[in-house]
């Protein structure tokens, strides 16, 4: 009895949509059409320093609260100076990769950004954000999971929902199936010459998992190198965007893709235009602009949304870093996106405007951007429930 | 009549319960890193309560062997200080000294990662004393700390063999006192840069609540994590990269009067601190949440609330005797029940060391294995949240973590595991079948 419990609860928890399995394989690979929208998800966990990233330096009192860990005025020389967006917003430096795609009006910010719930927890925080639902822990699914179950379609490909990542993240979770996997190359079996025959033996105990091998095995994204020149970072994250753009490109049916990326937790020695913050900001610059021109003309159908659980304290702390805050920043680029723009409310730095007068204030709610996109780009057919209790402001118009 | 129907609802429902090899079964399963061939036959004969007591009492239980096979790991009986000594940064030249280095590879911050790992699998597999080895494995991830982060790599290993080890059966106290001087600790969360100079850092006042004691829910609120971070100013490391000791320091500690949780604390000097930790490790809320956890980890994701509240209230009596909560949970109807048996699904590092166990099998712990099970999605010593590896089925099951616990199972089923060896009775591809079955995943 507990048995058969266990292996059918495994099962359904690792598995992959069996409708549309027996009608081969055109059908499977997706959305019929090739110009589907696409989603790409990327989660920057250890609550990263949106005034770091978006540098406020039109707000007077940036400077002040910040006297080690400010990044320099746009206005003055050298290469350790924030790069000027809008006269009032500019970009750390380490992220200079990303500036020609604000310039080509594909890449827009949205400052101020986050949740309506006041934890300092990043547990909580990135649990909150990946759920959907701020403020209520019961929720077993994410938000990712429950636009495919609301926008589900016969024969969908068992490639719709993947994560670049070894464990099934908490946006995903839920009753639509969704792959996990944290290298594209290392799925399938290593049983040298008799690979074969112990893939028929576990295909009868996973089947779901074994169609989804063998439709790689078949789509092979590893055959599609990057192309107009685009440069992966050698990291772990520049190497799962490079993944992320070959499995867009072997046309498996993808509709939502997510990765996470580390280290963003500062509460040491951070760092300003150089250092700790920059290194990693250099990283994720350079990956998220190396998938933009690798994909090229496919950037048409396809937006990337970042997001952090919550971003810094507004001062810096006693070790040169930053403790746990409030609002952050996100990025969104890609065809659909209206760029060159810095979206969302400036709710100012001055000690009355912050957020329990330490952090930034939240001026956004992030199930807006979260909505706006899945509602005008992924074409929502049923948000109330992906957001269940939210009512989105007047809309951002980001796409 | 009344008589009889009681007769009858006994009949009906005490004939369907587990018989006593189920029992013992399960019980190796969640007590052990799973049965060894011969295992449950030999607690049959002992009897269930006997095998209990024997490892609620590790130190009382003959270990032969052991030693022997981590006697190629060097580091782990070192000070900081000669770890830093026999396993220097690099560029800095060679050592002094390397005779004592085993012959694990790579970079010399890398062998002391890769002795870490081979200890704690060479222990889970071959010790004796099973129920210490879950439990140090248990503790180290809910006090996680990760090995990369910058001096870590060096002051890891005293972490485990100092903090942790020895206190993983005691009192909870002591544990977590044992953490909050812990120099890892205090360089992981920051704490040894907190000061009343400069300013405080709130991560290790923070974790310390939600994560070591109170859980996030326990009742704290930001006001307490800054007068928290302020009685834990001054708490270092003297020579985080030298001889790495804990020190508390007296110039750079806010002496001024702090309130946590509603109590005034004015102890003064390092006292301020310490009465924190009693504070938290008596606050009705740890005894909550730390019970929840045992019950979590050993009975059921879905942790029963009438367990909880027993075990809770144990701790509360018994000044957190971890033994004697563990005791509870193991003698509970909860732990017999239908729905707590084979509920769990087994995270990479214990399908790993139970399938090796299951086969009689031997391993000296070293990369390729310890490699696997990162592939698997648990990078030993590397989970760089301060949450620790998840505990919880949906976490860990994916199609991408199938295929890899598959590819695991058949190559261990075929002796590829260089330093692992394991021994079967019957055709490989039957054993692949098992270690693979979705049976196996789970304990």
């Amino acid at each position: 009895m507990s048995l058969l419990i266990s292996r059918r609860y495994f099962l359904k928890a690792g598995s992959v949509a069996l409708a549309g399995v027996a009608a081969g394989p055109s059908l499977l690979f997706g959305r019929a059409e090739k110009d589907h929208p696409i989603f790409i998800a990327i989660f920057q966990r250890g609550a990263a320093d949106g005034i770091s990233m978006v540098v406020p330096f039109g707000d007077r009192n940036y400077y002040a609260v910040r006297p080690q860990i400010a990044i320099p005025e746009p206005t003055r020389s050298g290469d350790e100076r924030a790069i000027d967006l809008d006269g009032f917003f500019a970009l750390h430096p380490a992220l200079s990769s990303l500036k020609p795609l604000y310039d080509e009006g594909h890449l827009a910010l949205v400052h101020a950004v986050g949740s309506p719930a006041n934890t300092r927890s990043h547990f909580d925080a990135q649990d909150y954000m990946e759920s959907g639902t701020p403020g209520t822990k019961s929720v077993a699914d994410g938000w990712l999971n429950r636009y495919m179950q609301t926008n589900s379609e016969p024969g969908a490909s068992p490639f719709r929902g993947i994560a670049l990542t070894a464990t099934v993240p908490r946006s995903l979770m839920g009753p639509a199936p969704t792959i996990a996997m944290a290298q594209v190359a290392g799925f399938g079996i290593r049983g040298g010459p008799a690979t074969a025959q112990i893939e028929e033996i576990f295909s009868k105990m996973y089947p779901e998992t074994f169609e989804a091998v063998k439709m790689l095995r078949t789509a092979n994204p590893e055959q599609y190198a990057p192309e107009n020149g685009a440069e992966y970072p050698r990291s772990p994250f520049g190497q799962t965007m490079l993944q992320i753009s070959q499995l867009v490109k072997a046309d498996v049916g993808l509709e939502v893709a997510f990765a996470d990326v580390g280290g963003w937790d500062t509460h040491a020695n951070q760092g300003a235009a150089r250092g700790q913050l920059s290194n990693r900001l250099k990283e994720f610059g350079d990956g998220l602009a190396a998938l933009y021109h690798d994909l090229g003309d496919r950037m048409r159908n396809v937006v990337v949304l970042t997001m952090t659980e919550f971003g810094r304290a507004i001062r810096q702390n006693g070790s040169g870093g930053t403790d746990h805050g409030h609002a952050s920043c996100m990025f969104a680029f890609g065809g659909p996106v209206k760029g060159g723009k810095v979206y969302g409310r400036w709710p100012g730095l001055a000690t009355e405007q912050l957020f329990e007068s330490r952090d930034l204030a939240v001026t956004t709610d992030f199930r807006e951007v979260f909505s706006e996109i899945l509602m005008r780009h992924m074409r929502a057919r049923d948000i109330a429930r992906i957001f269940p209790n939210f009512r989105a402001a007047a809309p951002l118009q980001i796409v | 009549m009344r008589l009889k129907a009681l007769l009858s609802i006994f009949l009906l429902f005490g004939g369907s319960g587990p018989t006593q090899r189920e029992k013992i079964t399960h019980l190796l399963n969640r007590m052990t890193f799973g049965p060894r061939l011969g295992d449950v036959e030999l607690v049959q004969k002992m009897g269930i309560d006997k095998f209990l007591d024997q490892q609620l009492h590790p130190g009382k239980i003959p270990d032969p062997g052991i030693d022997e096979r981590l006697a190629s790991l060097p580091s782990l009986n070192m000070s900081i200080a000669e770890i830093y000594t026999y396993y220097p940064r690099p560029k800095q030249g060679r050592a002094p000294n390397m005779a004592p280095l085993s012959a694990s590879q790579g970079e010399p911050p890398r062998r002391l990662l890769e002795e870490l790992q081979a200890q704690k699998i060479i222990r889970a597999v071959h010790s004796e004393r099973q129920l210490q080895e879950v439990m140090t494995d248990f503790w180290f991830n809910h006090f996680n700390i990760f090995w990369a982060k910058g001096a870590d790599r060096w002051l890891t290993t005293d972490f485990e063999m100092n903090a942790i080890r020895p206190n993983a059966m005691g009192k909870f106290k002591d544990l977590l006192m044992a953490t909050a001087k812990s120099p890892a600790m205090l360089f992981y969360l920051d704490n040894f840069q907190s000061t009343s100079l400069r300013g405080i850092n709130e991560n290790y006042a923070r974790e310390l609540m939600e994560l070591h004691t109170m859980g996030v829910d326990g009742g704290y609120t930001q006001k307490d994590v800054q007068e928290v971070a302020r009685t834990f100013t001054g708490w270092s490391i003297e020579g985080p990269r030298r001889s790495g000791k804990f020190i508390f320091r007296p110039r750079v500690h806010d002496a001024g009067e702090k309130v946590v949780l509603g109590h005034r604390i004015n102890a003064g000097g390092m006292k301020d601190g310490e009465m924190v930790i009693d504070i938290l490790a008596h606050h009705p809320s740890t005894a909550h949440f730390i019970a929840t956890k045992l019950v979590t980890r050993f009975v059921s994701d879905n942790p029963p609330d009438s367990l909880v509240s027993r075990v809770a209230g144990v701790y509360r009596e018994t000044d957190g005797d971890i033994g004697e909560m563990l005791r509870t949970i193991f003698t509970s109807p909860e732990f017999y029940s239908s729905e707590a048996m084979n509920s769990k699904m087994k995270n990479p590092f214990e399908l790993a060391v139970s399938a090796i166990r299951a086969l009689n099998g031997t391993t000296d712990g070293s990369r390729p294995l310890a490699q696997m099970i990162a592939g698997m999605g648990q990078p030993l010593y590397q989970y760089q949240p301060p949450t620790g590896f998840p505990d919880r089925a949906s976490e860990w099951t994916s199609n991408g973590a199938t295929v890899e616990r598959l590819n695991f199972a058949i190559a261990l089923a075929a002796n590829r595991i260089p330093g692992t060896t394991v021994s079967l009775n019957e055709p490989p591809q039957d054993v692949v079948t098992k270690l693979g079955s979705p049976e196996f995943q789970t304990r």
